[in-house]
């Protein structure tokens, strides 16, 4: 009976929210809007990489890459790009284009994090976080040097807005249907990922993020749930790259780079590792404050970074499980009881002492 | 591409001595605490950047007046240099590892740390000095030092090494960064800290119980390690002639590769896989384009990692 009035309240409190969502930014400013929008497009990121880091516990420093193969998808098919392409030029494509390469990111996104999944996942954790950041590199390095496909150093510009079919409405410059479609994007992705959360795979993420050797001997297949993971998070992170190319019109190398990913790794890591509703809220914190603080006082670009870096120590030495932690999480990054204690002053190895044979 | 190729060579030797430095950085501290501090390359821009406004101080205008004086300048510098990255490094684990030890805090705590420490010390740097590059002021000027024309090789194989002439700052890089590398060598190998370093490497716990004391350990780890990214990164400045706040990014990440292929946590393999490494990306820019030059290096940390992550060399410090 309690537990009915609780998820009533909760239903409740996740409607009055989308309601606010939706209604509230028709009464802001045009450049609230944006931010609301830069919001929303980073939240799709934070949700992603929490599958990833949150879940499976994999530390993905690359994330970027696949936000970028995102963005490139839409910005070369569109016919913007230096290559064109026949079908683009039609009116089926002007009027359809988008909608479908939002389709398409899914299984080119799938594709591509399993194909960097599938060798690089077998690596224990220190290892995949710096493989991901090399791979992070390449994409983006690749992406400033294939001058005829990506456009080089220089990008792709003039990249189309999308225009809902059949009935010709053109998104144009207005942020706000970008908002409504990031927010479409947004409640999809929640409920996708809280399913699968609760779903045998995410008690098999759970499990490997606690020891993978225990996990694998208990007949979990661990690749293929962490390249499940992977694939996940880099379809998500595509989505939130195809709707951003067509919002901002633009997109060069340089907004694909290292930083870019740690940003959205501070973010979950604000809000609460495996936590959806931390994830939410840590992309609002980290992609929200300083936008809005900018709105005011524009030198504050540069102590971004500096801001979320010293962030995430801070975090990680005095609230590692987040804001809103996710409960099965905080109880693993939290200190231990007394008697685990007894061990302090070890090196790390000592705790994950199974990881290193592995 | 034969004609180019031994200065490639020289090239690449004398980056992958940088390279070889910051390694060894890396290879330490995961020696005795099994971590990738991410941070290091932060502490070899902490180094250049220090190195740089020693520089900036006591070269006059215009530059050193002759190549002697410039020699000193730099050998002044180089104390600062390995000063400042020696306490940067101590300064990172005293406040973004030792709180997560104590705890017995899992890895990706541990890592999260790092990256935010890198992040905070690059931009600390960023937002004091700007985000522009600054130069170093002219100490020692570029000469050549070996014209291989002249010798026994340039003699018998003209078509190689006929118009081969090797720089003065290559050379001097390659011979300081192998002396300090000697020098750390037979610091580890000989000295009781350094046996100290080695036990913990080996067996913590048991170390521990044999009296070592294990925070005292790994404090010097981070403090050589520093020392030598600092010098690493005074040499890196003073060779391009530039630094700023994120320029130790690159070549951490090609020195975390060095210290990977030659095998992590071991210390000769650190020198062997920062020489090879340099080698290996100099040759493959010649060949394809300098631009492709670090997508060659990402490409063989992947491939080592995936096929022997163990590394050439075997990982950890010998016995």
């Amino acid at each position: 009976m309690k537990r009915d009035l609780q998820s009533s309240i909760r239903i409740a409190g996740v409607a009055v929210a989308l309601l606010m969502a939706i209604v509230l930014p028709n009464f802001v400013s045009i450049a609230a809007q944006e931010v609301f929008v830069l919001i929303a497009s980073f939240a799709l990121l934070t949700l992603g990489l929490n599958v990833v880091v949150g879940f499976a516990g994999l530390l993905d420093l690359g994330y970027v890459a696949f936000f970028a193969t995102g963005a490139y998808t839409w910005a070369i098919l569109s016919g913007a790009g230096p290559t064109k392409f026949g079908f683009t030029q039609t009116a089926f494509w002007e009027e359809w284009g988008f909608w479908l390469i939002l389709a398409f990111v899914l299984v080119i996104n799938m594709g591509i994090g399993v194909l960097l999944g599938s060798p690089t996942l077998r690596l224990r954790g220190d290892y995949l976080a710096i493989v991901t950041l090399g791979f992070g590199e390449i994409v983006r390095i690749v992406a400033s040097n294939l001058d005829n496909l990506s456009g080089g150093a220089q990008g792709i510009s003039g990249v189309p807005h999308p225009t809902v079919p059949v009935v010709g409405f053109g998104f144009g410059l207005n942020p706000l249907p970008y908002l409504y479609l990031l927010i479409a994007l947004l409640v999809l992705g929640t409920w996708a990922i809280r399913g699968l959360d609760r779903s045998r795979i995410g008690r098999a993420w759970v499990a490997i993020r606690e020891d993978e050797v225990a996990a694998e001997a208990m007949g979990i297949p661990t690749l293929k749930m962490k390249l499940m993971a992977f694939a996940i998070g880099a379809v998500t992170a595509g989505f939130a790259g195809v709707v951003s190319a067509a919002k901002i019109n633009f997109i060069s190398p340089p907004s694909f780079d290292i930083f870019f990913s740690i940003l959205i790794l501070a973010a979950v890591v604000l809000g609460g590792m495996g936590s959806i509703p931390g994830s939410l809220v840590g992309a609002f914190i980290i992609a929200g404050i300083p936008a809005l603080v900018q709105l005011r006082y524009s030198r504050f670009d540069e102590f971004r970074y500096w801001a979320f870096g010293g962030l995430l120590v801070t975090m990680m030495i005095f609230r590692p499980q987040g804001l809103i932690p996710s409960k099965r999480r905080a109880a693993e990054l939290q200190p231990e009881s007394e008697a685990d204690a007894v061990v302090e002053e070890s090196t790390p190895s000592a705790r994950s002492g199974t990881e290193e044979k592995a | 591409m034969t004609t180019e190729l031994p200065f490639r060579i020289a090239g690449g030797l004398s980056a992958g001595s940088i390279y070889a430095l910051i390694a060894l950085g890396y290879t330490l501290v995961y020696g005795v605490l099994q971590l990738i501090n991410f941070a290091h390359s932060e502490v070899f821009m902490f180094g250049s950047l220090s190195g740089l406004l020693v520089l900036s101080a006591v070269v006059p205008e215009g530059g050193a007046e002759s190549q002697i004086m410039g020699a000193a300048f730099l050998l002044v510098a180089l104390v600062p240099a390995m000063l400042v990255g020696g306490a940067a490094a101590v300064a990172l684990e005293r406040v973004a590892y030792r709180p997560l030890r104590k705890r017995n805090a899992p890895r990706l705590a541990y890592l999260i740390s790092a990256i935010g420490a890198s992040l905070f010390m690059a931009n600390s740097i960023r937002i004091w000095r700007g985000p522009n590059l600054e130069s170093y002021p002219s100490t020692i000027k570029s000469r050549i030092a070996l014209d291989l024309g002249d010798t026994f090789l340039g003699r018998f194989f003209p078509d190689l090494f006929g118009r081969v002439r090797i720089q003065n700052r290559d050379l001097i890089v390659f011979v300081a960064a192998m002396l300090m590398m000697l020098a750390l060598d037979q610091f580890v190998r000989r000295s009781k800290v350094g046996r100290g370093i080695r036990a913990v490497a080996q067996d913590a716990e048991t170390a521990g119980l044999m009296g070592v004391d294990i925070s005292r350990v790994i404090t010097i780890t981070f403090l050589l390690g520093g020392i030598l990214g600092g010098a690493a990164g005074l040499l890196f400045g003073w060779s391009f002639g530039v630094t700023q706040f994120s320029i130790g990014f690159l070549p951490g990440i090609k020195a975390f590769t060095a210290a990977v292929l030659g095998g992590i946590g071991n210390v000769r393999g650190a020198l062997a896989g920062g020489l090879l490494l340099g080698l290996f990306e100099n040759i493959a820019g010649g060949c394809f384009g300098v631009e492709w030059r670090d997508v060659a290096s990402f490409l063989i940390l992947v491939l080592v990692l995936m096929f022997k992550p163990s590394g050439l060399f075997g990982e950890r410090v010998s016995k």
